[in-house]
């Protein structure tokens, strides 16, 4: 089981044994991590999952979607590896991942 | 909308009777009427269960797709390359309008246009702003709040969810306060059909008469604060941004009755819904006063409940097929968020009230893809300030009369509500 940490705005850490094969958004409320409210229930459709992958990490996934490109430019504050988290699906190889969360999901 | 909790009044077990012995092919879900005595729920669910994607045929609308099921819902709302939001091809709405009354506002724009006139906007709703506007909502809501009659019967509508959103605007707009209740005139205007219910307005002229007002007004606003330094109002941000300072005169009063409309209607009538649905779930209400801190789910779940705009319109771009329907170019697709917001496939027992809801936030009122509400955390904020602030003040509102529904397909809300608060 991979493990991911999610970083919340004001630093507190969450670290996460994500499933393989679930997606990084479904990791994160499956364990009640704070500051992802995944409204849309994981169809890229709302843009509340938004997280800040670290650079170390956003070279190893897959590049975005035009629609996931689409939302996230709605999103309020949109950075260089800025990604939707439920469209990381999480494998062994992200073992260590780590993201950082928005002031808040818009 | 009835529910698991309350019998069925006579009016409803007519409908519910007719809605599912009509032939399909007559049934209607865009008829205002059915808005107006609130028993289109039937007609919803016949239609989720016999014909998700529906050809329905309206003798004001003319014909038209009603998608009723939550995942087709999704499916048109993130596809916008397939159903197309444009005003140039019929807009949002069921209604046609001749080209020159069709407003030119981003929501009934595709991209690219659409992304640069929301981007202009959408800063002033974004978190960081919000938590600025908190301390405000909560002083003017605690000041409506203690300024309501005790022992007499008031509307709610009226004294409440007008003043508290028509304040909210005013402030967004940066709208000189003392006339602010033209704000909710042309809201009212900007919406009403005529054709369907003259009580807001008798005609298409005085419609456009009463815009016509609206656009001078704001075009004096305008003037000034293009020649003023930048602000971060509304008005200042249009005049300023770089996407929309070049708008067309039609675009910038598109615009203006978009962001008037979205701030007005929609949370006011979720805030009159709120307390209509608590009214009417007493048992859920003590839930709420044992732990406040429902709150957070209360605000979701009002807002599903409520599904203040019933529907969205898309017209398809090309030939597609839609729950095994083919949809030809050219056509009106409406989603009915109403529909799929009590679509048990999606929802667990979706005609109750659950201020605890699980996954509250699941819901449809807001749309999916790139045309979501841009004020949504904004109209989230203040229901949930004013329901912290009602449970600190008052053991019980009562509803002391039934609500007087609008006669519209698009708005769904209420013109009256008579409460008593006792003391």
């Amino acid at each position: 089981m991979p493990k991911v940490t999610f970083i919340a705005h004001d630093g507190r850490r969450f670290d996460v044994q994500a499933t393989a094969g679930d997606s990084l958004m479904r990791a994160a409320v499956d364990h009640d991590v704070p500051g992802i409210d995944a409204d849309c229930g994981g169809v890229c459709g709302c843009a509340t999952c938004h997280v800040f992958v670290d650079p170390a990490w956003a070279g190893r996934l897959a590049a975005p979607s035009a629609q996931e490109d689409e939302m996230l430019n709605f999103t309020a504050e949109r950075r260089e590896h800025s990604r939707l988290a439920c469209q990381i699906p999480v494998t062994e190889a992200l073992d260590g991942l780590s993201v950082t969360m928005p002031e808040g999901q818009h | 909308m009835t529910t698991a909790t309350e019998p069925m009044s006579p009016v409803q077990a007519a409908a519910r009777e007719r809605a599912f012995s009509l032939p399909l092919q007559q049934i209607d879900p865009s008829e205002p009427g059915l808005f107006a005595d609130d028993t289109v729920g039937h007609y919803f669910e016949r239609l989720r269960r016999d014909a998700p994607v529906h050809r329905s045929h309206s003798p004001m609308f003319g014909d038209y797709w009603s998608v009723t099921r939550y995942q087709d819902i999704v499916s048109v709302d993130t596809n916008h390359a397939v159903y197309s939001s444009d005003w140039s091809r019929g807009g949002i709405v069921i209604s046609d309008r001749p080209m020159n009354e069709r407003l030119q506002m981003f929501i009934a724009m595709d991209p690219p246009k659409h992304d640069v006139q929301r981007l202009a906007v959408s800063p002033i709703v974004a978190p960081a702003n919000l938590a600025h506007m908190e301390g405000l909502i909560r002083e003017r809501t605690r000041r409506v709040l203690d300024g309501l009659p005790r022992g007499e019967t008031f509307d709610w509508v009226e004294s409440v969810s007008i003043e508290l959103t028509t304040l909210m605007l005013a402030t967004l707009f940066d709208f000189p306060l003392e006339d602010r209740r033209l704000l909710t005139f042309w809201s009212d205007c900007a919406t009403a059909n005529p054709d369907v219910d003259q009580t807001r307005v008798s005609s298409w002229e005085e419609r456009t008469a009463a815009l016509g007002e609206m656009f001078a007004y704001f075009t004096r606003l305008w003037n000034e604060r293009v020649n003023a330094p930048p602000r971060t109002d509304l008005v200042s941000m249009l005049a300023h941004g770089p996407a929309t300072r070049t708008m067309t005169p039609l675009e910038y009063m598109g615009n203006l009755v978009l962001l008037i409309v979205g701030g007005n209607d929609t949370t006011r009538n979720s805030m009159t819904g709120g307390l209509l649905a608590l009214s009417r779930h007493p048992q859920e209400w003590a839930k709420l006063r044992a732990n406040p801190a429902l709150v957070d789910s209360l605000v979701p779940e009002i807002i599903r409940w409520q599904t203040p705009l019933a529907h969205m319109r898309r017209t398809a771009t090309r030939d597609t097929e839609l729950g095994g329907q083919m949809i030809r170019e050219g056509e009106k697709v409406v989603m009915w968020y109403l529909s799929g917001n009590r679509d048990e496939r999606a929802i667990a027992e979706p005609e109750r009230f659950i201020v605890d809801r699980p996954r509250a936030r699941q819901h449809l009122s807001f749309g999916f893809g790139i045309h979501r509400c841009v004020g949504n955390r904004l109209a989230e904020l203040q229901l949930k300030i004013l329901w912290q602030e009602i449970l600190a003040r008052f053991p019980v509102i009562e509803v002391v009369g039934e609500p007087a529904r609008l006669k519209s397909s698009f708005v769904r809300g209420y013109t009256h509500l008579p409460v008593r608060i006792p003391g």
